[in-house]
């Protein structure tokens, strides 16, 4: 009677990943974790937004948690989302952006438009450092610790009420 | 329903030449290296366009990753270099076909491992059957049965 119900493993197996792949149909499959999570920050060195002549690097990331922002003028999802990055630099989390694949021109007067969060802007033209940090589509924002470890990664826009639900505490958990 | 057809082929064709159009593919003079190209282009998935081959996506990054390829190419990068270069900014997503590691060993192993659980229990069922059938004779009966078989009336 025991080696019958060794008879039931199909079943057990069937019920198993018929759930897994169940999940996996409920899964967004955009919503993947990064690839540089639990890693440095990767090393860059590109101008300033603001100033052609003012070179900046990761140690720029150093010493602060500080969210960076990967944004772009050409993106319209990135004007819906500045009214929360404002209010998360309302609450004192440092900000950092990076303009993605813009001109500097655009890229300032959208500043202007929908106003500066950002204590830097790192300007990549090229795209080179969004590269680097595997983002396919922005707006897309990272949480960097102290010690300029990638801890977090949001891909895509940040709604109103990701502001407290989502990136406050994972600011609050690395400060 | 001729002109229909026909009406259709054309928009077929010309949307096709319109995506193909905008999708720049590198070339090389080598054809060793036009062949890496082409089989490391069309291994990796768009990170944007969910289920697309870079080779095949006009979406900026898998442009920026088409001439990232084609620049590792010229570098003398190994094809396991260029995967895992790709692999180490956009995650095991962007390859077809995931490397053998640790977090993929069941993803490998899962089919292989089926087809062994199934072979054990059809073998196992087999014996279980042969095994009733061979017990469910009492000693009288196999007597019985031998007779038969040699002919004999039983005893």
């Amino acid at each position: 009677m025991k080696r019958r119900l060794l008879l039931l493993l199909p079943l057990v197996v069937f019920l198993i990943l018929a759930g897994l792949l169940y999940k996996g149909l409920s899964m967004n499959p955009s919503d993947r974790d990064s690839a540089l999570l639990a890693q440095e920050f990767p090393a860059f060195e590109l101008s300033t937004l603001k100033d052609p002549e003012v070179r900046v690097d990761e140690s720029l990331l150093q010493g602060e948690v500080t969210l960076v922002n990967v944004w772009g003028e050409w993106c319209p999802t990135c004007k819906q989302e500045m009214p929360q990055l404002l209010e998360l630099e309302d609450r004192g989390v440092r900000l950092v952006g990076v303009d993605y694949k813009d001109t500097r021109e655009l890229g300032r007067s959208f500043l202007e438009q929908y106003g500066d969060p950002f204590e830097v802007n790192v300007f990549d033209p090229e795209g080179d450092l969004g590269f680097e940090l595997g983002v396919y589509g922005a707006p897309e924002t990272f949480l960097v610790d102290k010690e300029g470890i990638i801890r977090y990664h949001h891909t895509g826009y940040i709604a109103p009420e990701d502001v407290e639900k989502v990136i406050m505490p994972k600011v609050e958990k690395w400060r | 329903m001729f002109l229909l057809r026909v009406s259709l082929l054309a928009a077929l064709g010309l949307s096709a030449g319109s995506v193909f159009g905008a999708i720049e593919l590198h070339s090389f003079d080598d054809p060793v290296l036009q062949q890496r190209y082409e089989s490391l282009t069309s291994s990796m998935r768009c990170p944007k366009c969910e289920n697309q081959a870079i080779d095949d996506s006009n979406s900026p990054v898998a442009k920026d990753m088409r001439e990232r390829v084609a620049s590792l190419l010229r570098d003398d990068r190994s094809d396991i270099e260029i995967q895992n270069f790709m692999v180490d900014r956009f995650g095991d997503y962007v390859l077809y076909n995931p490397r053998l590691e640790g977090r993929t060993y069941l993803l490998w192993g899962l089919p292989a491992g089926l087809v062994l659980l199934g072979a054990m229990l059809v073998f196992l069922i087999l014996h279980l059957r042969r095994q009733s059938s061979a017990k469910s004779l009492s000693a009288e009966e196999r007597a019985r049965l031998n007779a038969l078989i040699e002919g004999k009336k039983p005893k």
